[in-house]
């Protein structure tokens, strides 16, 4: 936390301030351009694979060039088709990581801040955490049948353990030196909780929202698979019957721009709570 | 410097794994004074402090402050450790109003940034800890405990970790919120220099189990120089003591000899 300032921490309060301001710029506008830089290998190989298709050095048909599968994208798109597709397993991730978030963190937060929940619901969590959340894919259909209840449920459990062990471990680990802080000033326990527990856990919290999320999205794909007449899990499996790589491919663009906007979304959401992080994996 | 304000009555603390680290400890602290505990580390200083700000329970004995037994954190001890432990998601400004609750906005407004302004640190009040140097984040660490006008004000080799120049600048910094109110200050350090420039009294005590090894009284006026003669011989006088606390753990405490040495030689 004191970071590199502790050295010159004998010199004046103006110059600590001269020499802190321009640093902050200077390293922002050295990271922009290497952001470009992560895209060069992906136009690279696209380009390299376009054109060994165009002049006849590869056949096409499995491996579609870039140009057929935007094209393939560009005709979802105007046909409105994409948009369906997109929006359902969307809707099916949101309702799923509300559910399981919640739970998590409700539960994650009980079994973090009470020794005696922890050892009342962490040993059967951790065993339900051992069995593979696809493995209840045949029992969700039977309890819950084969629509949005059974795929839902599926994703709210693929998000729920990242967020319950990510919660309860924030709690485990907030520095007891803070903590001691509040009791010389005699915080009550909720008061605590709300002035210390809380803002300590958000940056592990995030994250652990994060990981959920990724999860989640990493589960429709499983929920789409088991019989759904919509969402890009759907076009998948309809790309796959149809001999289409194309529409595979296209499916797999949408969801990585769809996973990709919801996780930063989220970051764009809960930055302002731990602006005040002093880390690196503040860029991530 | 009148009546008793904080006072030790056989105090012990045995940890749980057995450690003494404290063992009948009696000491009485006046209103206003500033005593400074000395010795090696595994004294029992840190454990002492803990028992006083209410962090640990004491196994034998009691603390008394102004006649009333402590239990538990008391609204009239504040306490500086030995790292800053800021919030660091708070402003610079709310970690120094972190215990200013059920104070009126304006007040707290006045008082955190007269704090600020004594501290030197108005210009940084919107900036976030991690963006302060050590000894500027300690500075905030003892306007936090300033503020809410502690009577008793408990320092844990709150300077040790910085440089020379810092911990001078930060010896200012202290006493001159220590005039506004004169609380009563319990400063535990292991610099003899720092003990004779800001306390009245310098306690050296001994480990294993911890205990009060000897009691001398610095009775420079103050503003200290820390260049004159005076300055030194207690220097030395502390010195002395510390050495015989390492030497000989037997030897009876050479309380009565200095005493009356120092009233020999003012
Ligand atoms: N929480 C603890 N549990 C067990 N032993 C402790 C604990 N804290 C301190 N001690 C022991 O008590 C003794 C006094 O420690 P401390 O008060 O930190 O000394 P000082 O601050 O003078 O260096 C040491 O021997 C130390 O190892
Ligand atoms: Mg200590």
């Amino acid at each position: 936390m004191t970071g590199n300032a502790a050295s010159n921490a004998w010199s004046s309060h103006e110059g600590a301030a001269a020499l802190a301001a321009p640093t902050s710029t200077e390293k922002r506008r050295a990271f922009d351009w290497r952001i470009l830089l992560g895209f060069f290998l992906p136009i690279f190989i696209a380009l390299l694979w376009e054109a060994a298709v165009t002049f006849g050095l590869a056949e096409g048909r499995l491996v579609p060039p870039p140009s057929r599968i935007i094209a393939t994208l560009w005709g979802l798109a105007q046909t409105g088709e994409l948009w369906t597709h997109a929006w359902m397993t969307l809707w099916r991730v949101l309702v799923g990581f509300v559910i399981g978030a919640l739970s998590g963190i409700v539960l994650g937060a009980l079994s973090g801040s009470s020794q005696t929940l922890r050892q009342l619901l962490d040993p059967t969590l951790q065993a339900l955490r051992a069995i593979p959340s696809i493995a209840w894919v045949p029992l969700f259909i039977l309890w819950l049948g084969i629509f949005e209840a059974s795929k839902v449920a599926l994703i709210a459990v693929g998000v729920f353990f990242p967020v319950y062990l990510g919660i309860a471990g924030a709690i485990l680990s907030v520095d007891r030196k803070l903590v001691e802080v509040g009791h010389v000033f005699r915080l009550s326990r909720v008061q605590l909780a709300r002035r210390i527990l809380l803002p300590a856990v958000l940056p592990e919290a995030v994250i652990a929202l994060r990981s959920g999320l990724g999860l989640g999205f990493m589960f429709v794909v499983a929920a789409e698979f088991m019989g759904a007449s919509e969402g890009l899990g759907y076009l998948l499996v309809d790309g796959q019957q149809m001999g289409k790589p194309d529409q595979i491919l296209a499916a797999i663009i949408a969801f990585a721009l769809l996973g990709k906007t919801a996780d930063s979304l989220l970051l764009a959401a809960t930055k302002p709570l731990v602006r005040w992080q002093d880390t690196v994996r503040e860029r991530l | 410097m009148g009546r008793f304000m904080l006072s030790f009555e056989h105090l012990s603390k045995t940890y749980a794994d057995g450690t003494r680290a404290l063992a009948d400890i009696n000491l009485t602290v006046h209103e206003g004074e500033i005593v400074a505990l000395i010795g090696g580390s595994g004294c029992g200083k840190t454990t002492l402090l803990r028992l006083i700000a209410g962090l640990d329970r004491e196994s034998a004995g009691r603390i008394r402050l102004d006649g009333e037994v402590l239990s538990g954190p008391h609204p009239a001890v504040g306490i500086v450790f030995q790292e800053p432990r800021l919030l660091p998601w708070l402003s610079v400004f709310d970690n120094i109003a972190f215990g200013l609750s059920g104070v009126s906005a304006a007040e707290r407004k006045a008082r955190v940034t007269h704090a600020l302004e004594k501290i030197g640190l108005v210009e940084h009040a919107d900036r976030w800890p991690r963006d302060l140097s050590g000894g500027q984040q300690q500075r905030v660490s003892i306007a936090r405990a300033f503020v809410t006008n502690p009577k008793v004000l408990l320092l844990d080799e709150p300077f040790s970790a910085l440089d020379a120049f810092t911990r001078a600048s930060l010896h200012e910094h202290l006493l001159g919120l220590w005039e506004e109110t004169r609380p009563t200050v319990v400063l535990v350090t292991h610099d003899v220099q720092e003990a004779v420039t800001l306390a009245d009294r310098a306690v050296v005590m001994q480990p294993k189990p911890g205990r009060i090894f000897d009691e001398l009284p610095l009775t420079l006026a103050r503003p200290r120089d820390r260049t004159g003669l005076p300055f030194e011989t207690s220097v030395r006088r502390v010195l002395t003591a510390l050495d015989h606390s390492l030497k000989a753990p037997q030897e009876q405490p050479q309380r009565e000899r200095d005493r009356q040495a120092a009233a020999l030689w003012w």
